[in-house]
């Protein structure tokens, strides 16, 4: 089963987590990212292109459930602005094992950083910056690239 | 075809969407360098191509790659979600 989702609304962290609970599943991996206080940020708003974010977001989901033979998985995305704390996104993975739902799990949020077309806009007060992409972040993607992701 | 823009692309030419007849022939970095001798906001937009990504159809393309029969073209700055 795969559960994709992009909402204005807040993301309720335990109630998904507890919707993976289900006999089988034998280990549960989650990614929560949430809005950092990073020098004087206020809030961040979240851009993104509609037409294709669900179905990238469900390509990166199948490409998972098969390379790790996963149970189920979900990510759910926040867009609009958002509250300082707040979760912007969350990943799940439930797999019979550990070693599959963490793999899977960090392979879903590096491919969505760097692939998934969604842009961040910083407010501090009145003003608002754009977030400039992280060649890091780009390099923690590539490794995916490779059979064990190592 | 629909070109559709986001984030500061969309900020720094001033629309989010546009309709042009783009020939099937050119390609994308075809066409974004006939763009930019349009008008100055397209230049300053583009001015780093390198800083641009690209989607046909929703798929995420290469610049050499010919719009061919596509019925849309976003432009964007690259992606920071999660």
């Amino acid at each position: 089963m795969i559960d994709i989702r992009v909402q204005p609304t807040a993301i309720d962290l335990g109630q998904e987590l507890a919707h993976f609970a289900a006999p089988g599943a034998g280990a549960i991996a989650s990614f929560t990212g949430i809005v950092r206080s990073d020098d004087g940020v206020t809030a961040i708003e979240l851009e993104h292109y509609p037409a294709m974010t669900e179905a990238h977001l469900q390509d990166l989901a199948a490409q998972a459930m098969s390379r790790w033979s996963l149970i189920s998985c979900a990510i759910i995305h926040r867009v609009g602005r958002i509250a300082l704390g707040e979760p912007i996104v969350l990943v799940i993975a439930a797999a019979l094992h550990r070693a599959e739902a963490l793999d899977a799990c960090a392979f879903l949020i590096d491919r969505l950083k760097t692939e998934a077309p969604f842009w961040k806009r910083e407010f501090r007060g009145d003003s608002a910056l754009w977030v400039e992409a992280k060649e890091s972040d780009t390099a923690r993607a590539d490794r995916w690239d490779r059979a064990d992701g190592a | 075809m629909r070109i559709v823009y986001f984030a500061k692309v969309r900020e720094t030419i001033g629309c989010s969407e546009e309709e042009r007849q783009v020939p099937a022939d050119l390609s994308v970095a075809g066409l974004i360098e006939q763009l930019a001798g349009e008008k100055a906001s397209y230049a300053s937009a583009f001015s780093d191509p390198a800083r641009l990504r690209f989607a046909l159809d929703q798929c995420l393309v290469s610049p050499t790659t010919l719009i061919g029969a596509s019925k849309e073209l976003a432009i964007f700055p690259p992606v920071t979600g999660g």
